[in-house]
């Protein structure tokens, strides 16, 4: 195959943006207001925006943030619709927009694998298409925008009630500002056969893009969500602070892929969280491949018993990046197992955290808890910290924990090269293999259509891994 | 002179002068022993000889079949036919043994057999099992040895040094190290093989035994050498 879903900022240029509206500067209930009035919103809408505002500015920063000193939010542009309306064919689109969406392979991607697409730029989705039949089994897909117009009383019963603008400084400020993401509806008993992807671009530099995605899988139904972001190289800076909130009804099965490959001059923010019923299940992959400054954990919430999280993460912070992740997982209910394995490469300077939290409830008899932290570190430079929290409130609950950082050590290289490897392919060959392991975790959970996809992600993911293993 | 030679190398470690002026000549198509107590420069030696960076070779050359390889990197030499199996091979338990085999193979332009591969596994006392698990990952200390000398049989080298390669074996094991070291040496190879235990150094029977103590050559010889150290210790042979 010659495309690429998720190519990084070698592979795109920013297009020209022309925009119909731009709306910059400090962040203000006139501002709020104004971007509530371009997109039509009922006053519901506009009131949980300027309750999320008066949260923000009550709010505390988080102590424990760094790398984002260069932060200024007064400097960006919060929301920003290009100068050209949806489409639903690729064809409409203005060729130079059109020509970066073929560059990164969107168009052959949902040809050949997904069952709907939406592409978002800036701040709002210009493009979104899905298979018509998936319309009569009564599958919703659909910018949240228009969703919000189109299905206020659905869309009030979700939106932010699983991550609510109280939650922390950045999440109030994401209540005030939001514009993009979907809202994808499955109704019961509905099962998908191939994926549905968002596709996130951030174009300029001094942006901040604040998309609002919600999946909501019905009582036995399964959906399978791929998450994408992609920016070129920018001057100085753009901030991503989105949020995804995933339903899983009971006996659903839910799936949320992000292959994030922002360019190195993005700070991103994601918040992210599931809420899971009796028997549902999720699997959360998360791999965290761009940007410069990340905060993301992936949180689920296991409300009914027997539910089930898997929460997957691969993260990797070259020279100057600050990579926070991790996981976060409440069993609030009986028998319910959750499993987190979280996987880090450091090199050349670059740091990466873990921050996980296993709650177990008292009643969650019979829960299981398992995470994994593996670090690994090429350099002397490099950083890798964790730090694991687990709240045990039920005795009959098992909870297991393992970390361990592997460093790259000289003896190792030594050992290596004695067999004839040159010192880069020897680092490549200890990088691929620490990835390989995590990759064919992967594969093992994708099947039939998804296999195709797979391929791509592990040429992407060992395009990536060769040359930060080989450096030097 | 064909074979593994070390011409006078002064060996410094850190600030330490370890070896201080080594010579030693290992023919090709011969077993020499090198023996010496805890402390005397073996695996100073043995380091040298491959190339660890941290081994600086101050003074002295390495030749193998008559080149100076003193200035090449570890793979350089690893490329020209040099092995050396780890007193203590680290852990690499992201990398696979078979990848790793397959990819050494390749770096000598051989064919990567996974029959043949297990088929010498086997030979030194494992089995296919081995293959996809992380080079030394969780091994024993003699299932580490086993390894060493299975690769030493699979890349076919030209220079082997065995660096206490009997040491976590049961007299089985070390019969079957002598066997293999006599078979690297009947198909050409120069082996040095160091242990500080007479026993070994016995059963491997040698073409030829030198003793290291506090980084000089004290004396060389034959199998009665063995017998006297066994006898008489380190500090009468050195004399």
């Amino acid at each position: 195959m010659s495309w690429r879903p998720i190519p990084g900022e070698v592979a795109v240029e920013a297009p020209p943006i022309k925009p119909k509206l731009e709306l910059k500067g400090r962040i203000s209930r006139s501002l709020v207001e104004e971007i509530s009035r371009a997109k039509g919103e009922p006053e519901w809408m506009l009131r949980l925006r300027l309750r999320s505002l008066e949260l923000f500015e009550k709010l505390p920063t988080p102590s424990w943030l760094t790398g984002v000193e260069e932060l200024d939010l007064e400097e960006l542009a919060h929301y920003v619709h290009p100068d050209f309306e949806r489409a639903a064919s690729w064809e409409d689109l203005p060729e130079p927009i059109r020509a970066v969406y073929e560059k990164l392979g969107l168009p052959e991607a949902e040809r050949k694998a997904l069952a709907g697409l939406a592409a978002q730029l800036e701040s709002e989705t210009v493009y979104l298409s899905f298979r018509k039949y998936l319309e009569g089994r009564g599958v919703i897909l659909m910018d949240m925008g228009e969703a919000v117009q189109r299905y206020p009383d659905l869309v009030k019963r979700y939106f932010m009630r699983l991550f609510p603008p109280s939650d922390h400084k950045f999440a109030a400020l994401h209540g005030a500002l939001w514009s993009g993401g979907v809202f994808l509806y499955v109704p019961e008993g509905v099962e998908l056969e191939a994926p549905i992807e968002a596709f996130f671009f951030v174009a300029s530099d001094l942006l901040s893009q604040f998309e609002h995605s919600i999946i909501v899988a019905g009582d036995r139904s399964s959906v399978h969500f791929i998450e994408g972001c992609a920016a070129p190289m920018l001057r100085r800076y753009s901030f991503h602070d989105g949020m995804v909130e995933v339903y899983v009804g009971e006996g659903a099965r839910a799936k949320f892929t992000t292959l994030q490959n922002w360019s190195r001059n993005i700070i991103n923010f994601n918040n992210k969280r599931a809420l899971l019923e009796r028997g549902g299940s999720i699997e959360w992959v998360e791999i965290a491949l761009g940007s410069k400054v990340t905060y993301t954990y992936p949180s689920v919430i296991l409300r009914g018993e027997g539910a089930k999280a898997s929460i997957y993460s691969l993260t990797f912070a070259r020279a100057g990046d600050w990579k926070d992740t991790g996981a976060k997982v409440l069993h609030l209910a009986p028998r319910t197992s959750s499993e987190v394995v979280s996987k880090s490469v450091s090199v050349e300077g670059g740091v990466s955290v873990y921050r996980g939290l296993v709650r177990v409830a008292e009643g969650a008899k019979g829960s299981i808890a398992s995470v994994k932290c593996e670090s690994l570190v090429l350099d002397r430079e490099s950083r890798a910290y964790t730090y694991p929290r687990n709240e045990v409130e039920e005795a009959e609950a098992t909870v297991v924990h393992e970390a361990s950082v592997g460093r790259l050590s000289d003896d190792v290289l030594f050992y290596l090269r004695s067999r004839g490897l040159r010192e880069p392919d020897a680092r490549k060959l200890v990088v691929l293999g620490y990835v390989g392991d995590f990759i064919d975790r992967l594969k093992d959970s994708m099947s039939g259509l998804f296999l195709e996809y797979y391929a791509v992600l592990k040429r992407v993911l060992e395009t990536e891994f060769e040359e930060m293993g080989g450096y030097g | 002179m064909s074979g593994l030679e070390v011409e006078g190398i002064h060996v410094r470690v850190n600030e330490e002068l370890v070896l201080k002026g080594v010579t030693l000549r290992v023919p090709n198509s011969s077993v020499v022993v090198l023996m010496g107590p805890n402390g005397s420069g073996k695996s100073t030696l043995a380091y040298a000889v491959m190339g660890h960076p941290r081994y600086r070779v101050e003074k002295g050359r390495i030749l193998l079949d008559g080149d100076d390889v003193t200035g090449l990197k570890p793979e350089e030499r690893a490329l020209r036919g040099l092995f050396l199996a780890f007193q203590s091979p680290p852990t690499v338990e992201s990398v696979r043994v078979g990848t790793l085999i397959r990819e050494a193979l390749a770096r000598r332009g051989f064919p990567f057999s996974e029959s043949e591969a297990i088929a010498l596994l086997e030979r030194v006392g494992l089995n296919r099992s081995y293959l996809p698990r992380g080079v030394h990952d969780g091994f024993s200390g003699g299932e580490r040895k086993r390894l060493e000398l299975a690769q030493a049989l699979i890349l076919k080298p030209r220079f082997v040094v065995m660096d206490e390669p009997d040491s976590g074996l049961d007299v089985e094991g070390v019969k079957l190290l002598a066997s293999e070291v006599a078979g690297l040496a009947e198909s050409g190879a120069a082996v040095l093989v160091i242990t500080h235990n007479p026993r070994t150094a016995e059963i491997l029977a040698p073409d030829r035994v030198a003793v290291l103590v506090s980084g000089r050559i004290v004396a060389e010889g034959g199998l009665e050498l063995v017998r006297e150290i066994g006898e008489r210790g380190y500090e009468v042979v050195a004399g």
